[in-house]
């Protein structure tokens, strides 16, 4: 199922496919992951905002994984991709995966990510390749809103109350190790780079640690430090252990009856 | 608006916000409902979320609820009842000319 694998040469064919899923599964693992704030939101209007970033997510994977099969060509559906591969098999970031946590910790992850992605998108803008480009453009206007939102959150928890102050320096501190993996990059990146099909993330990474350290400055927030250790080989499998249950609750109605529909 | 103000009960709620929407260019804005928000920012944001994503508008206004100025229940009488008997106010007393008729 894999494709990348360092063994044989890559085809343009396997490492798009590949490309296209890695960044389908951060987009649907981190929405799984938002979604679980739907009737559980701080306040009303917060609950819906999170409720509907989570739906862009899973909009932005689904239309991400239905090109991936089209571009494999072997006739498999998107949901086989959603359903039916383990979590080894799974390529998200590992930041995507951690537990929802408190507000705060949410807020923090939304707005790393959500910073991240706008600059990715920015460079996804214009790769060759009509039909990928096409989708970028779409999901971008979204990606803009969903930076809106977290950077004003981290703005005002941070420069909010005591509590809400120590809560989202917390989550900052916690998350920071998990922040290295949004700039690494394998074979399949460089590969498709070549050709103007993937995004050098290397080129924006200042860009966005000024973005993230000016954000945390003006929310009264210490910066950790960019350089500490952070933990690699998402996109080789690896995964923390909270993976599997996320995966557990996502896909157990599908597996226990894989046939069924909603008649 | 029950109360006058969501801040002077005991209601720990953020300040609340009136919205209006704009549902096309051209068009006047309109009551959409209202919402609890921090502050304009928030407000503003908030809006788009739980009023906009249908395609409702293409702008929004947000004002905080308390700097609406509303006639009275009592003001009912001396405001509108006045205009009770007083149909020929309404322009279908007037023929208006062809021409314009089919601008409109």
């Amino acid at each position: 199922m894999s494709t990348a694998t360092k063994s044989k040469e890559l085809t343009k064919q396997e490492a798009l496919f590949e490309y296209l899923v890695r960044l389908a599964d951060d987009r649907l693992i981190l929405g799984h992951r938002l979604s679980e704030w739907c009737g559980h939101g701080p306040i009303l209007e917060e609950d819906i905002a999170l409720a509907n970033i989570a739906l862009d997510y899973i909009g932005h994977a689904a239309n991400l994984y239905e090109y991936a099969v089209e571009v494999e060509g072997e006739g498999r559906h998107r949901d086989d991709l959603v359903y039916f591969r383990n979590d080894v098999e799974y390529k998200n970031l590992k930041i995507t995966e951690l537990p929802r946590g408190d507000f705060g910790f949410t807020i923090a992850r939304q707005f790393l990510f959500s910073s991240y992605s706008y600059y990715l998108y920015q460079l996804l803008s214009d790769v060759k390749d009509e039909q990928f480009r096409g989708m970028v453009e779409k999901h971008f206007k979204e990606v803009k809103y969903h930076l809106r939102h977290s950077r004003e959150w981290v703005l005002r928890l941070g420069d909010g109350t005591e509590e809400s102050h120590k809560r989202i320096q917390d989550a900052f501190n916690d998350i920071w190790t998990y922040i290295g993996e949004l700039f690494h990059q394998d074979e399949v990146d460089e590969f498709l780079q070549d050709k103007n099909l993937a995004a050098n993330t290397a080129s924006f990474k200042s860009d966005w640690k000024d973005l993230v350290s000016d954000t945390l400055e003006e929310a009264t927030l210490d910066v950790p430090d960019f350089d500490q250790f952070m933990v690699e080989g998402s996109r080789q499998g690896l995964h923390t252990e909270h993976l599997g249950h996320l995966l557990a609750e996502m896909q157990h109605l599908r597996r226990s009856y894989p046939d069924g529909n909603w008649q | 608006m029950s109360k006058e103000n969501g801040n002077k009960s005991e209601d720990t709620q953020w300040p609340l916000w009136e919205v209006f929407t704009q549902p096309r260019d051209g068009k006047p804005h309109e009551h959409a409902g209202s919402l609890h928000a921090p502050d304009a920012e928030k407000a503003l944001e908030n809006a788009r979320d739980v009023y906009t994503r249908r395609k409702e508008a293409v702008n929004i206004w947000v004002v905080p609820s308390d700097q609406i100025v509303a006639s009275k229940g009592e003001d009912e009488g001396p405001f509108f009842d006045p205009a009770d008997d007083k149909p020929y106010r309404h322009p279908q007393f007037y023929s208006v000319p062809r021409v314009s008729k089919r601008r409109s």
